[in-house]
C-alpha cells in the first residue's frame, strides 16, 4: 500500500521533472536502481550493502535487482525496464553481458537516466555514462608480475594452468587472464581472446564458473594434461580454493604458486595461510558508494562523473595482497588486507 | 452295405491331410536380420545400451586422446568427478521412474550442505548431529515436493520448478552466498569431509565418495527390485490408475519416493563437501539438469515405469568420459557442451527405436 503510493508519487515526480526538463530535483526522493549480476556472488552482495548504506546516507530511494546466474541477460533487461518505469534518476549496473545490454541501456539514457557501469565495463565503454571499475587488466598484471618475480629464473620454464570463468569469455574474464599473462611476460596476441596464445609454458585453459567445485574439476583436468604444473592463475578466490583441493589430493599442495583476483575475506585468509600466493584486491563497496554519489550529483546539478585520465573508466583501484612481497611490486600484507577485505 | 463301403475307402478328402500344413494359428514370421536380433536383445536388457556406449566411448577416446586418457588414474578421476552428479541422478531416477521429474534435486543438496556446514562450523553443533539434521532436512524437503504433487495434484515439473527456486533462495539467505573454507572445516568438523578421503589402488585414486555413490545405487537397486515397495514404484510409473485399482496406495508411495529422493540428495550433500573441499553455495547450479542428462543417457524412460536404476550411474560415467576425453584431446569447452547435447538426443532416439521391437 505505502509502497504503491510511493511508486505513484515517484512516477508523478518523474513526469513533472520531465516536463520542466533540466530543473535540479529536490534532494528528497531521488530514485536509483542497483542491478547486479547475481545475488550468489559475495562480491555483489557486498556491493549491494555498500550501495544501500550510501543511499541511506544520501537520502536516495534505492531499488535493487539481480540476475539469477552469471549471464542472465533477460532478468537484467527487465530490471532496467522496471527502473525506467519507476522514474528513477539513475542506474548502477554490473552488466551480465557487456554487449547484449547495450540497447536497453541506451534506451534508459534516452529516457534521461544516468547509467553507470560498476565492475564490468560495457563494450564499447561509452555505452554507459560512466564506468566505476577495477582495472581488471591491471589486477591480472600485478599477480602475473608477482608470480614471475617469485619464480625468478625458473619463470622461463614455468608450467602455467589458467582457470577462467566460463565459455562466454566476458570482459572481466579475458582482461584478468590476459593481464596475468602479460604481467608474467607472455605474448597475449589478441587482448580480447582467451586461449589464442602459443607460448609453450601454458599447459592449458579450463573453466570454473568461479566456484570451488569448478575450480577443483578444472585443476584436475589440467593436471591430467601436465602433472608438472607449477603456476596456477585463477579467475577468483573460490576457484583458487577449489584448485588447491585438487593439488592437495594429487600430493602437490606445496611448490605450486596459486594467484587470484578479488580480495574477499576468505580469499585473503587463504593468502595468510599460504594457500594462495597473492591476490589482487578490488573494492566493491567503493564502487557502489561512488556510484550513489554520482547519481545524486547528476540529479541535483546535472554533472556527470569523469573518467580516470588515460582510461575509459573511473579506476576504483586495486591492491596486491601477499605475504611474500617481491622487489619492485607494491603490495600489502594479508594482515593489512584482512582489514580492507569484503565479504 | 453303404456303411461298409465308406469305412473301407475312408473319406477321400482325409487322404490329403497328411500332406497339408498342420501348424496352428501363428503370426507371420520372417527370418530375423542381425539388426532385429540386436533390437530384440537390447529390448530384453535395457541397461546394455549405456554399457555398450560407455565401453565404446572409452575405447574410442583411448585412441583419440592417447595413453593419458586410458591411464588408471584418469579413469578413476572420471569416477571422482561424476560421483556427486551420480548421486543426484540416483535421486532423480526414483522420481522419474514414477513418471515425475524433480528439478529441485541439486538445490536440496546444496541447501543441506550449507545447513550441515553452518551448524557444524559456525554454530559449533557436533558434526554427526549436523549431518543427521541435514538428512532430516533433505527428507523433509523431498516430502514437501511429494505432498504438493499428491495433495494439491500439481504437476511434478511445476512443483519442483517452484521448490528449486525456493530452496535456492533459502540457500543464499542462510549462507549469505559465502563459502565455508576448507581449512575451517578441517579445524572444526573434519567429519564433513569424510567422503573426500583418498584410497590409492596402484595408480588409480578413488575416494570414499566414489564408493558411497556405488553403495547408494546398490541399495536403491535392491529396494526397487527386491521389495514390494520397489515394484509399487515401477507400477505407479507404468500406470498410476491401474496401480491404484490393484490396491497400491499410490499417493503414500509417491510421497515416500520424493522423501527418499530428498534423503539421497542430503547424502549427496555430505559427499559434496568432501568432493569440493568447502561448503560452496554457488556450486552445482546446473546439477538438476546434469542429473536428468545422466538419467536419460542411462536409459530410464521419462514416461516412467521403465529402466534400471543402474543405468544412470553408467549415464553419468558416459558424460564424464566424454568430457574428459574431449578435454584431453584439446577440444574447446563449447564443443564439449555440443557433444553432450547430441548424446542426449541419440540416447532417447535409441530408446524409442528399441521400444518399437517386434516380438
Amino acid at each position: 500500500m505505502t509502497k504503491l503510493s510511493k511508486l505513484k508519487s515517484t512516477l508523478l515526480a518523474a513526469a513533472a521533472l520531465t516536463a520542466v526538463a533540466a530543473t535540479p530535483a529536490a534532494a528528497q526522493n531521488i530514485g536509483a536502481c542497483l542491478i547486479t549480476k547475481t545475488d550468489t556472488n559475495p562480491f555483489f552482495v557486498k556491493m549491494k550493502e555498500g550501495a544501500l548504506q550510501g543511499a541511506e546516507a544520501n537520502g536516495i530511494d534505492l531499488q535493487t535487482f539481480a540476475g539469477k546466474i552469471d549471464g542472465d541477460v533477460e532478468t537484467q533487461v527487465a530490471a532496467v525496464e522496471t527502473c525506467i518505469a519507476s522514474g528513477a534518476k539513475g542506474i548502477l549496473i554490473t552488466p551480465s553481458d557487456s554487449r547484449a545490454l547495450a540497447p536497453i541501456v541506451t534506451k534508459a539514457r534516452d529516457a534521461g537516466l544516468l547509467v553507470i557501469a560498476l565492475d564490468t565495463p560495457f563494450e564499447p565503454a561509452d555505452t554507459a555514462d560512466a564506468t566505476f571499475a577495477t582495472d581488471n587488466f591491471k589486477a591480472g598484471e600485478l599477480i602475473g608480475q608477482w608470480a614471475a618475480a617469485k619464480l625468478g629464473a625458473d619463470a622461463a620454464n614455468a608450467k602455467i594452468a589458467l582457470l577462467d570463468l566460463n565459455a562466454s569469455e566476458i570482459s572481466v574474464d579475458y582482461l584478468r587472464n590476459n593481464g596475468f599473462l602479460k604481467g608474467f611476460g607472455i605474448d597475449i596476441k589478441d587482448p580480447t581472446d582467451i586461449g589464442d596464445e602459443d607460448d609453450p609454458r601454458i599447459v592449458g585453459n579450463d573453466v570454473t564458473n568461479g566456484n570451488e567445485e569448478g575450480g577443483r574439476t578444472a585443476m584436475e583436468n589440467l593436471l591430467q594434461k601436465d602433472p608438472g604444473v607449477n603456476v596456477v592463475y585463477t579467475i577468483n578466490e573460490p576457484a583458487a580454493a577449489g584448485a588447491y583441493e585438487a593439488l592437495k589430493a594429487a600430493g602437490k599442495a606445496d611448490g605450486v604458486l596459486i594467484v587470484s583476483v578479488d580480495g574477499g575475506c576468505p580469499g585473503v585468509q587463504n593468502v595468510s595461510e599460504g594457500i594462495i600466493g597473492a591476490t589482487s584486491m578490488q573494492f566493491p563497496l567503493l564502487m557502489a558508494s561512488l556510484g550513489i554519489e554520482a547519481i545524486k550529483a547528476w540529479a541535483e546539478s546535472g554533472a556527470k562523473p569523469e573518467n580516470t585520465p588515460g582510461l575509459d573508466f573511473f579506476n576504483t583501484g586495486v591492491e596486491l595482497i601477499t605475504d611474500q612481497p617481491a622487489d619492485g611490486i607494491e603490495s600489502i600484507s594479508s594482515e593489512e588486507g584482512l582489514g580492507k577485505c569484503w565479504g | 452295405m453303404n456303411k461298409a463301403k465308406t469305412a473301407d475307402k475312408g473319406r477321400e478328402f482325409d487322404a490329403v491331410l497328411a500332406d497339408s500344413d498342420q501348424s496352428l494359428a501363428a503370426f507371420d514370421t520372417h527370418p530375423k536380420t542381425t539388426l532385429e536380433r540386436v533390437q530384440q536383445f537390447l529390448h530384453s536388457y535395457p541397461t546394455m545400451v549405456p554399457v555398450i556406449v560407455l565401453v565404446a566411448s572409452v575405447i574410442a577416446f583411448g585412441f583419440i586422446a592417447g595413453g593419458r586418457f586410458f591411464s588408471p588414474f584418469n579413469l578413476s578421476l572420471i569416477m571422482q568427478q561424476v560421483s556427486i552428479i551420480g548421486i543426484l541422478a540416483a535421486a532423480q531416477s526414483l522420481v522419474i521412474l514414477t513418471a515425475g521429474i524433480d528439478l529441485s534435486v541439486a538445490a536440496i543438496m546444496v541447501l543441506m550442505s550449507v545447513i550441515m556446514g553452518n551448524l557444524a562450523v559456525n554454530f559449533g553443533v557436533p558434526a554427526p548431529i549436523a549431518i543427521v539434521i541435514g538428512f532430516a532436512g533433505g527428507t523433509a524437503a523431498g516430502m514437501v515436493n511429494g505432498w504438493l504433487v499428491t495433495r494439491l495434484k500439481l504437476p511434478p515439473f511445476i512443483v519442483t520448478l517452484g521448490t528449486w527456486n525456493i530452496f535456492f533462495a533459502l540457500n543464499l539467505w542462510l549462507s549469505g552466498a559465502q563459502s565455508i573454507r576448507s581449512q575451517d572445516i578441517d579445524a572444526q568438523a573434519p567429519l564433513l569431509k569424510l567422503f573426500g578421503t583418498n584410497i590409492s589402488i596402484g595408480n588409480a585414486q578413488l575416494t570414499y565418495g566414489v564408493i558411497l555413490t556405488v553403495i547408494v545405487f546398490v541399495v536403491l537397486w535392491y529396494l526397487l527390485n527386491h521389495t514390494a515397495w520397489g515394484r509399487h514404484v515401477y507400477a505407479i510409473g507404468d500406470d498410476k490408475e491401474a496401480a491404484e485399482l490393484s490396491g497400491i496406495r499410490t499417493d503414500r508411495t509417491l510421497v515416500q519416493v520424493y522423501g527418499l529422493a530428498g534423503l539421497v540428495c542430503a547424502v549427496g550433500a555430505w559427499a559434496s563437501i568432501g568432493r569440493v573441499g568447502s561448503v560452496s553455495p554457488q556450486s552445482f547450479y546446473e546439477g538438476n539438469l546434469q542429473s536428468i542428462t545422466a538419467v536419460v543417457i542411462g536409459g530410464i524412460s521419462l514416461f516412467g515405469g521403465r529402466g534400471s536404476i543402474m543405468g544412470p550411474l553408467i549415464g553419468a560415467l558416459i558424460v564424464g568420459v566424454f568430457q574428459s576425453g574431449l578435454r584431453l584431446a584439446g577440444v574447446d569447452v563449447l564443443w564439449q557442451v555440443f557433444a553432450i547435447g547430441w548424446l542426449i538426443i541419440l540416447a532417447v532416439g535409441i530408446d524409442q527405436w528399441i521400444r518399437k521391437v517386434a516380438a
